[in-house]
């Protein structure tokens, strides 16, 4: 074993920056995406809950297929793949935006929202059927009863298995990488190949997801507390 | 569209160059999967066990190992083991070995964690029961608690299974030749039907985790219905 460790030459200049732009990148990346899969994913619920069979089957098709395929292969789908299927217009306006990035959203929301509708369903299904046919008894239609009065109750619920999707969501924005997203892991292997001190280079990395999972758990931690406090039973 | 580029490599994805070269594609992700989830299976049992244990200098390295990689992208984990066996051995590591390592580690502390709360969910008489007839701490593991609790977590060993058999993907990186490299090597040789590869892989995927999805709900139904209440 005749190996140097050089944690400065990774920590500091240049490869220290490259390390905190990655980061930047991660974060930028796993916001945005989180958003629209929220977004995504609740849609995909509500259709998964109506009484509708076609929209049901859809939705059902929908989480199964996204939730059965590994991300990275539907990352390069959309990264390669994606062209022949979308619109022209869709298409000249990503090539002329970041494509790398945009496709990395793509790919993260659609696979991170078939998770969070099978939670969203869950969450709602834990509210008792009641509350639906009480606030539908009261005139309110399908969708005002979901919006103003099952939705917000099952949310609450919902949010520690949420923000443990979030940070999966995190440590999965690592497979962008591999479309030329400079994101942490990114940023990590380019320091590997440019200087060949890999091994600081994943421990630094490595420590800063962390980091970011010991904060996210411990606020999931706390959220717990605050809530069984709130509704004694 | 150009199916005919996924019918003419169909074989290609399935085994690789099998016979005639390595053994590729579906076969060796699957290999990788069960090769993972075995190794997986005893080291997760071990660490699950350590944690649940009263003695701290057991249950601190097992806490520690489960936390640090739950909040480590596998990704990382696969790069680490990648360039770590330099150092540590002195020697490279074949890629799809160093991938097995990675996901052997990584999978085994999300099966620790299967393992906890299935010991855990059992009702705490059974230990005491056990003890009271004699039984030392371990004789009362292996023979009463264990039995019982594995066999609540077969359907959360096969979930996790599925997830490892799409975790595979991820020693593309490193080059090892599993499916999703498989269909970028053809992609890249044809250039003109990447939609239709990447939906023909992703379909092969899916048919294997969605079998043992199904598979793992009608177990869960089984068993709850093997069990009364109490």
């Amino acid at each position: 074993m005749n190996y140097e460790f050089n944690w400065e030459l990774v920590l500091t200049g240049e490869y220290g920056q490259w390390i905190v732009e990655g980061l930047i990148k991660t974060l930028q990346i796993s916001s945005v995406s989180i958003v629209f899969a929220m977004l995504l994913g609740t849609l995909v619920a509500v259709f998964r809950m109506t009484h509708f069979k076609p929209l049901q089957w859809i939705a059902l098709a929908f989480t199964e297929f996204f939730r059965n395929t590994p991300l990275l292969v539907q990352i390069f789908f959309w990264y390669f793949g994606s062209y022949s299927i979308l619109p022209n217009v869709v298409n000249e306006w990503l090539y002329d935006h970041n494509f790398e990035f945009a496709s990395g959203v793509i790919a993260l929301s659609v696979y991170t929202s078939a998770f969070i509708a099978e939670e969203i369903r869950s969450g709602v299904n834990s509210i008792p059927k009641t509350q639906l046919e009480a606030s539908r008894a009261c005139g309110l239609s399908f969708i005002q009863a979901m919006s103003y009065v099952i939705l917000p109750q099952a949310f609450r619920i919902i949010i520690p298995p949420l923000i443990s999707q979030f940070l999966n969501l995190i440590k999965n924005s690592s497979l962008v990488m591999t479309i030329g997203v400079m994101e942490l892991t990114y940023m990590a292997r380019q320091i590997e190949s440019y200087t060949f001190h890999g091994f600081e280079a994943f421990t630094v990395a490595t420590l800063i997801y962390i980091c970011i999972s010991l904060v996210v758990s411990f606020l999931i931690t706390q959220y717990n507390k605050y809530f069984m406090r709130q509704v004694q039973y | 569209m150009h199916w005919e580029v996924v019918w003419n490599n169909l074989d290609y994805f399935l085994w690789g160059a099998y016979p005639d070269g390595p053994l590729g594609g579906l076969a060796m992700s699957i290999m990788l999967a069960l090769g993972g989830i075995f190794g997986a299976f005893w080291l997760g049992l071990g660490a699950g066990l350590m944690r649940l244990s009263h003695l701290r200098m057991l249950r601190y390295p097992a806490t520690v190992y489960i936390e640090v990689i739950r909040g480590t992208p596998l990704l990382m984990l696969i790069f680490w083991f990648y360039f770590l066996a330099p150092i540590a051995l002195g020697r490279t590591l074949p890629e799809a070995e160093s991938a097995l390592v990675a996901f052997i580690v990584f999978t085994g502390a999300y099966i620790a964690e299967i393992v906890r709360a299935g010991v855990l969910a059992l009702p705490r008489g059974q230990m005491e029961a056990a003890r009271s007839t004699g039984l030392s701490h371990v004789q009362a593991m292996t023979f009463v608690i264990l039995p019982q609790a594995l066999r609540n977590m077969i359907p959360s060993f096969v979930n996790q299974f599925v997830s490892l058999t799409k975790d595979t993907s991820l020693a593309y990186i490193i080059g090892v030749n599993e499916l999703t490299r498989a269909a970028t090597q053809v992609n890249n040789r044809t250039m003109n039907a990447p939609t239709e590869i990447f939906i023909a892989i992703a379909v092969l995927y899916f048919i294997i985790c969605y079998v043992l999805t199904s598979l793992s709900r009608r177990l869960e139904r089984r068993l709850a219905r093997g069990q009364g209440p109490g």
